[in-house]
């Protein structure tokens, strides 16, 4: 690989590490908040607790697609060498499955749910990235 | 039409089980926003081109496995299950799949 190549590919693997940082902090900043926020409560229990009435069940979604940034791609290929975990894909599908989650939350919040029923989390691997949906049944309470 | 991904959602009685539906779509890759998508490789995080058009995607099948329910003859549908796959190409498959009944509200109260 010639000596300009090499410097291009260093340099973006700085830019996007750098860049990649920022974005993640600031990612789970705003995490933080909303799941502290009021609102639906998330479970996978197939009932509802006792003494709850339910008034109007629906579906609900919530999906990311996400891309993994240029020095985690690179720090992978040395660690697919040696092997174990595979620490810097953690943080990108933790984002990923609590955005999901939460993005399901304010469609459940949308429509009036108390509590989400049932969640179940896919993830799928399309070209580059990943997607990570989670589904639940949203349920309004009657009372 | 009800749809849940519980096998007895609360607040309703199963009648009648009518059987299976399938609804899917399959969606290409769009040359745009693969060249995004390029770029966000650099800074990592979410595509989020990507995610509108397979979430779009989805829906479209949720609503083709709702037609075939309403085809058959149900007015609900329970254990849904959703599913991404990859196809040759680049394609993405979306599905939904879920068992169709014919439900009844359990109270006298209960809206919908």
């Amino acid at each position: 690989m010639s000596l300009i190549r090499l410097v291009a590919r260093l340099i973006l693997v700085v830019v996007g590490g750098i860049a990649g940082c920022f974005a993640e902090s600031k990612h789970y900043r705003q995490l933080r908040r909303r799941e502290a926020a009021p609102g639906p409560t998330l479970t996978n229990l197939k009932r509802l607790p006792r003494g709850l009435v339910a008034a109007r069940t629906f579906m609900c979604v919530g999906s990311v697609v996400i891309a993994s940034d240029y020095a985690k791609s690179f720090a992978g290929a040395f660690e697919s060498l040696i092997g174990g975990e595979v620490t810097q894909l953690e943080t990108l599908i933790d984002r990923g499955q609590r955005e999901s989650l939460q993005r399901l939350r304010d469609q459940a919040a949308a429509h009036g749910a108390a509590i989400v029923l049932n969640i179940r989390l896919e993830t799928a691997v399309i070209g580059q990235g990943a997607e990570i949906i989670a589904y639940g049944t949203g349920v309004k309470l009657a009372n | 039409m009800l749809l849940s991904n519980l096998k007895n959602p609360p607040g309703f009685r199963i009648t009648k089980h009518v059987g299976l539906v399938i609804g899917n779509t399959i969606r290409a890759k769009h040359i745009g926003t693969d060249i995004v998508a390029g770029l966000k490789n650099v800074v990592g995080g979410e595509i989020t081109g990507y995610t509108e058009l397979l979430s779009e995607s989805r829906n479209q099948a949720i609503k083709r496995m709702a037609n075939s329910a309403k085809r058959a003859g149900a007015n609900g549908i329970v254990n849904v299950r959703l599913g991404t796959a990859m196809l040759m190409g680049g394609a993405a498959e979306l599905y939904a799949y879920g068992t169709a009944v014919v439900v009844e509200a359990e109270q006298a109260d209960v809206a919908d």
